[in-house]
């Protein structure tokens, strides 16, 4: 489909009326541009990622495509929030903090509670926020930060160490347990290392079973696609859909 | 000499008939790395354009455009054209054989038609040869020992009967022209790592062939996730082998989510069984409304959740 193929004169030899060859000009298709001897139009595809995410966890993980490229530099430079669905297992230790490692330890769990869980977790958050005030570079002491801090919009508007904003206990049946954190600047073995230390600070251990990122900034799960949904009209769809709140994202953080 | 008239030079005025006669076109590149170039001055590579020939995929091959800028469509092509014809590849199906295997054009007429000869001979039936052909477009260029070799190996390898090699090379002829050395080694890995018996080995490769072609590794990792996890025994895999054809993360997925509303029954002996090559064959919309007894939409809601 598309354009027709381009045309060309030619002259080619038809047997004249009295007998003799004569070269008669004709518009012939271009050869050439044939598509099987063209070859398909389209060979490759500019594909970039967003926010990295390792083999072993899952979720919503952005692509930009082509010139959506310049948008994603945009989005990292907006720091956005990513929340993650964090599973763990109490009672081991191993190497590479996942359960998929080497055993290192084993240990008892019965004493942990759920009070005792979320007096961690609220330990941690309250660390994780006396970072995030400091690397975002605002003074405390103005009317503005206090309004931004109302508002809950105060962020690192720059390079920082991962930092956890939000962290709260989905569900509790040990030895499993499931946490939502938000974070910031987080890679997914540094979750994994803070479901060990949470293990440490209960005085036992634990491992991360399931690393899921249900959010990344204004991608959610309903976004997403499945393995089973990668063809050509979902993902025009998806970016349909996605553009306006992309485009009204940048404009409210960069201005 | 200096008397001699002088050639006549290039800037001098000449009369209109003479002008009109003159012939000047660019002249074709002598070296070039695509049949483009070409197409427009050659009657045969046009025919074969018209033919459906895919010349964009043969310019890549090792030597293919260059045989067939060499070749003339009225002296060779066309009686190998003939004789393909005569054999039984159809009309529309020609473009693509040629696309696959463009060597054939520059094989012996004689040579080609004592392989029929022999394929007759072993008693395969015309349209059976007419399908390995369309099916295996390099099963021509195989001389008569080597097709004779192959089909032994594969008797004496799998333990069958005449009647039943025939009928395995008819369904995937591919086997007859691919390498040996894999398929040697799946049989291995089949009888040694996934512990198969012999009788089992045969039924299995009988029901479902493309296991001698599969990836070793992919075959592995199936078999592991199905025996390990899902608990499935050997017997079970024997009767059911295309669970082998299909991939690994389909099988995963379904599983989980039966696991997931309790339905993982895998055993013929107890109520509500599901069978494997209903888990594995079906699409999305049938197995979700028959087998899980769930929308499609939980199903997709529970896939985000793994």
């Amino acid at each position: 489909p598309g354009r027709p193929p381009p045309q060309r004169v030619r002259f080619l030899p038809t047997p004249g009326h009295d007998g003799a060859t004569e070269l008669v000009p004709t518009m012939v298709p271009v050869l050439a541009e044939h598509p099987l001897v063209r070859g398909p139009r389209f060979r490759r595809l500019k594909i970039g990622a967003g926010h990295r995410l390792d083999v072993k966890a899952s979720g919503v993980f952005v692509l930009g495509i082509g010139h959506g490229n310049k948008l994603l530099t945009d989005l990292y430079n907006c720091h956005l929030s990513k929340v993650y669905t964090v599973g763990g297992l109490f009672g081991k230790a191993t190497d590479d903090f996942s359960d998929t490692g080497t055993l290192v330890e084993k240990t008892t769990f019965d004493h942990i509670t759920r009070e005792k869980l979320e007096r961690v977790l609220a330990v941690i958050q309250g660390t994780n926020h006396k970072a995030l005030l400091m690397h975002s570079n605002i003074d405390m002491k103005t009317q503005e930060a206090y309004e931004l801090a109302v508002r809950g919009l105060i962020r690192p508007m720059g390079k920082s160490p991962p930092i956890i904003t939000a962290v709260r206990c989905l569900q509790f049946a040990p030895p499993e347990f499931q946490l939502e954190l938000h974070c910031l600047h987080e890679t997914q073995q540094y979750l994994r290392k803070v479901v060990h230390e949470i293990g440490l600070e209960l005085k036992s251990s634990a491992v991360c079973t399931q690393v899921r990122r249900t959010r990344d900034g204004v991608f959610t799960l309903d976004d997403a696609l499945l393995r089973s949904q990668w063809n050509l009209q979902n993902i025009r769809n998806a970016i349909w859909s996605c553009q306006v709140k992309v485009q009204a994202e940048i404009e409210r953080t960069l201005g | 000499d200096w008397d001699d008239v002088p050639p006549s030079s290039a800037l001098e005025e000449i009369s209109e008939e003479e002008a009109v006669q003159i012939i000047a076109e660019p002249l074709l590149p002598l070296q070039s790395s695509t049949l483009r170039d070409y197409v427009d001055h050659s009657e045969t590579l046009a025919k074969l354009v018209h033919l459906g020939v895919d010349l964009s995929q043969v310019e890549k091959r090792q030597k293919a455009g260059q045989l067939l800028l060499t070749l003339d469509f009225e002296k060779d092509i066309k009686k190998i054209l003939l004789f393909l014809k005569d054999v039984g590849v159809e009309d529309n199906q020609l473009g693509k054989f040629l696309t696959k295997n463009p060597y054939i054009l520059a094989e012996d007429l004689e040579a080609l038609e004592t392989r029929v000869a022999y394929l007759k001979s072993k008693k395969f039936g015309k349209a059976e040869i007419a399908q390995m052909v369309s099916r295996a477009p390099y099963l021509l260029l195989f001389s008569v020992e080597r097709l004779d070799n192959r089909l032994g190996f594969f008797k004496n390898e799998l333990g069958f009967s005449v009647k039943k090699t025939k009928d395995l090379v008819i369904r995937l002829p591919r086997l007859l022209t691919g390498k040996l050395e894999p398929v040697k080694e799946n049989l291995q890995v089949c009888q040694i790592e996934l512990g198969f018996q012999r009788n089992e080995i045969q039924e299995i490769v009988f029901k479902t062939p493309k296991i001698l072609t599969a990836s070793r590794n992919k075959l592995k990792q199936t078999f592991d996730y199905i025996h390990n996890i899902m608990g499935i025994p050997h017997h079970m895999l024997t009767r059911f082998p295309q669970v082998f054809n299909s991939r690994l993360l389909r099988i995963k997925e379904r599983h989980m989510f039966l696991t997931f509303l309790g339905r993982a029954q895998y055993d013929p002996a107890q109520p509500s069984y599901i069978s494997l090559d209903q888990l594995v064959s079906l699409p999305d919309e049938v197995f979700c409304t028959e087998i899980a007894k769930a929308s499609i939409q939980d199903f997709e809601k529970f896939l985000k959740t793994l």
